[in-house]
């Protein structure tokens, strides 16, 4: 039998045996941004298009969390750095190589906007809603004359913050699991369904909620697509890919993968969607809050896999 | 200019003086190391093939961790050594990640550390410590531009490899087979 050993001498921390420098703060990071990013396009979109008084959930109420998903997430990638106090540096240039430099940038333009959108959205939601100083009523009378330019702007944005997400780990040829064009696409279908399960959680009525259901089971099937392609992408590629692929396909992550993200975040949800469709009365908060936890765990367990997948010599 | 190293994986004897030399040199922190002895043994029994790999940073051409950084701290210094800006820094682990060859690590202090081919040493006129360390002599050092340069005389006559070059990184280790 042809034998292969590979003894090697290195036992850096977080490097050997596995890699795993990410840790839970970047999954949890690509997952507010990936929600962030949804619940702003649906909104802006939807702005855009004049459609707001069809679909106020949507275009206000859903907006008003973005601003503490998008903190709290900026907060989880501060917390993830391991040279803290030279964060700024991040902003003392533009490196268009660096998705990480991009996604510092883009961040730089949407969360602002996000805090604006959110507060001149405040009044449609709470009629009654006064400002405490004279000053943010004057700013809120003068941004709201531009909520369709703000609109604009994050109608754009927002899917590049989303994509983003999946381009951070697709820009590494190191990991061959994550080297796949497909995690950009992915991660902003998974945003946006989670977006999309935000607006089914806080809506009141019915009808806007069996429209966002729709969406979100349109955002489903597209991201069961998308895994589907990946995982053929990776068998038909190099061996590197397809060891990766087997990651899941009979791997450690195999059960993990299949029963929380696949069965539990897509399947299930989608299968009561359907229901919620035909008529039957699904509470919202099942199908809406597996696709919140599914999309988290997708990004945890890629985060994990990407980082024990490698190159081998 | 462009530095290389050439290591003989026919002369290497696996001591690891080269990786104490390193951590001796560069202050590299306990329980890490910029270099490291990699033994891999191939083949069918009893026709088995010991190789004994020197490695390190790969100093490559087209280095993946150049491009990911976000702020600029890696970079391409003199000759092509790729050297890390320790308060540009921001200890992100982009280039952690992007690296094929997991030559890079988190310093205890917080920004990311690696091989530097000693640049305090080459920037004198001197071989990198782990070069001049090695009892067998087995490490070849210096400028490919300059053809009588160490690394260049043992490149013109020895066959050689790189590691995995499928990467696109186009590294400068040479490893003489």
């Amino acid at each position: 039998m042809r034998e292969e050993i590979i003894i090697s001498g290195r036992m850096n921390p977080n490097i050997d045996p596995y890699l795993h420098i990410w840790h839970w703060q970047i999954p949890m990071y690509l997952f507010l941004g990936g929600l962030a990013a949804g619940i702003l396009f649906l909104s802006s979109y939807y702005i855009v298009t004049g459609k707001e008084g069809k679909y106020p959930t949507a275009s206000y109420v859903s907006t008003l969390i973005v601003p503490f998903l998008l903190v709290l997430g900026l907060g989880f990638l501060f917390l993830d750095l391991k040279h803290k106090l030279y964060f700024w540096r991040l902003y003392t240039t533009i490196r268009l190589e660096s998705p990480m430099s991009w996604g510092a940038w883009i961040l730089m333009l949407i969360t602002p906007l996000s805090f604006l959108l959110a507060a001149i959205n405040l009044k449609k939601v709470r009629p009654g809603w006064k400002w405490k100083y004279p000053l943010l009523e004057i700013l809120d009378q003068f941004f709201e004359k531009y909520r369709k330019a703000i609109a604009w702007i994050l109608v754009i944005a927002a899917p590049i913050l989303g994509i983003y997400t999946g381009i951070l780990f697709s820009a590494f040829n190191a990991r061959p699991l994550w080297n796949t064009s497909i995690l950009g696409p992915l991660f902003l279908v998974s945003g946006l369904s989670t977006g999309a399960a935000v607006n089914i959680l806080f809506t009141k009525q019915h009808a806007e909620k069996l429209a966002y259901s729709r969406i979100d089971l349109i955002l489903i099937g597209i991201e069961l697509f998308l895994i589907t392609h990946m995982f053929m992408g990776f068998k038909a590629s190099t061996q590197v890919q397809i060891e990766s692929a087997n990651l899941f396909l009979g791997g450690p992550f195999t059960a993990s993968f299949w029963v929380l993200v696949v069965m539990l975040g897509l399947v299930i949800p989608a299968f009561l969607e359907i229901l919620e469709l035909r008529k039957f009365k699904i509470p919202s908060l099942v199908p809406a809050g597996l696709v919140l936890i599914g999309g988290l765990i997708l990004r945890f367990i890629l985060t994990d896999a990407g980082q024990m997948s490698r190159w081998l010599y | 200019m462009r530095y290389a190293m050439a290591i003989d994986t026919l002369k290497c004897v696996g001591c690891s003086d080269c990786v104490v030399a390193c951590q001796t040199e560069n202050n590299v922190p306990i329980g890490y190391c910029r270099d490291w002895v990699v033994e891999v043994m191939d083949g069918t029994y009893p026709q088995l093939e010991l190789e004994l790999r020197s490695e390190r940073c790969n100093q490559c051409g087209n280095a993946p961790c150049v491009r990911c950084c976000p702020t600029g701290a890696s970079h391409f210094s003199d000759g092509g050594i790729v050297l890390v800006t320790q308060d540009k820094c921001i200890g992100c682990g982009a280039c952690i990640q992007s690296c094929p060859y997991d030559a890079r690590y988190s310093h205890p202090e917080g920004y990311v550390d690696k091989c530097t081919f000693c640049v305090q040493r080459v920037k004198v006129g001197e071989s990198p410590a782990c070069v001049d360390a090695c009892p067998t002599k087995c490490m070849y050092f210096g400028d490919l531009d300059d053809p009588g340069s160490p690394v260049s005389k043992v490149l013109k006559t020895r066959k050689f490899k790189t590691l995995i070059p499928e990467a696109g990184t186009k590294p400068y280790l040479y490893f003489l087979i």
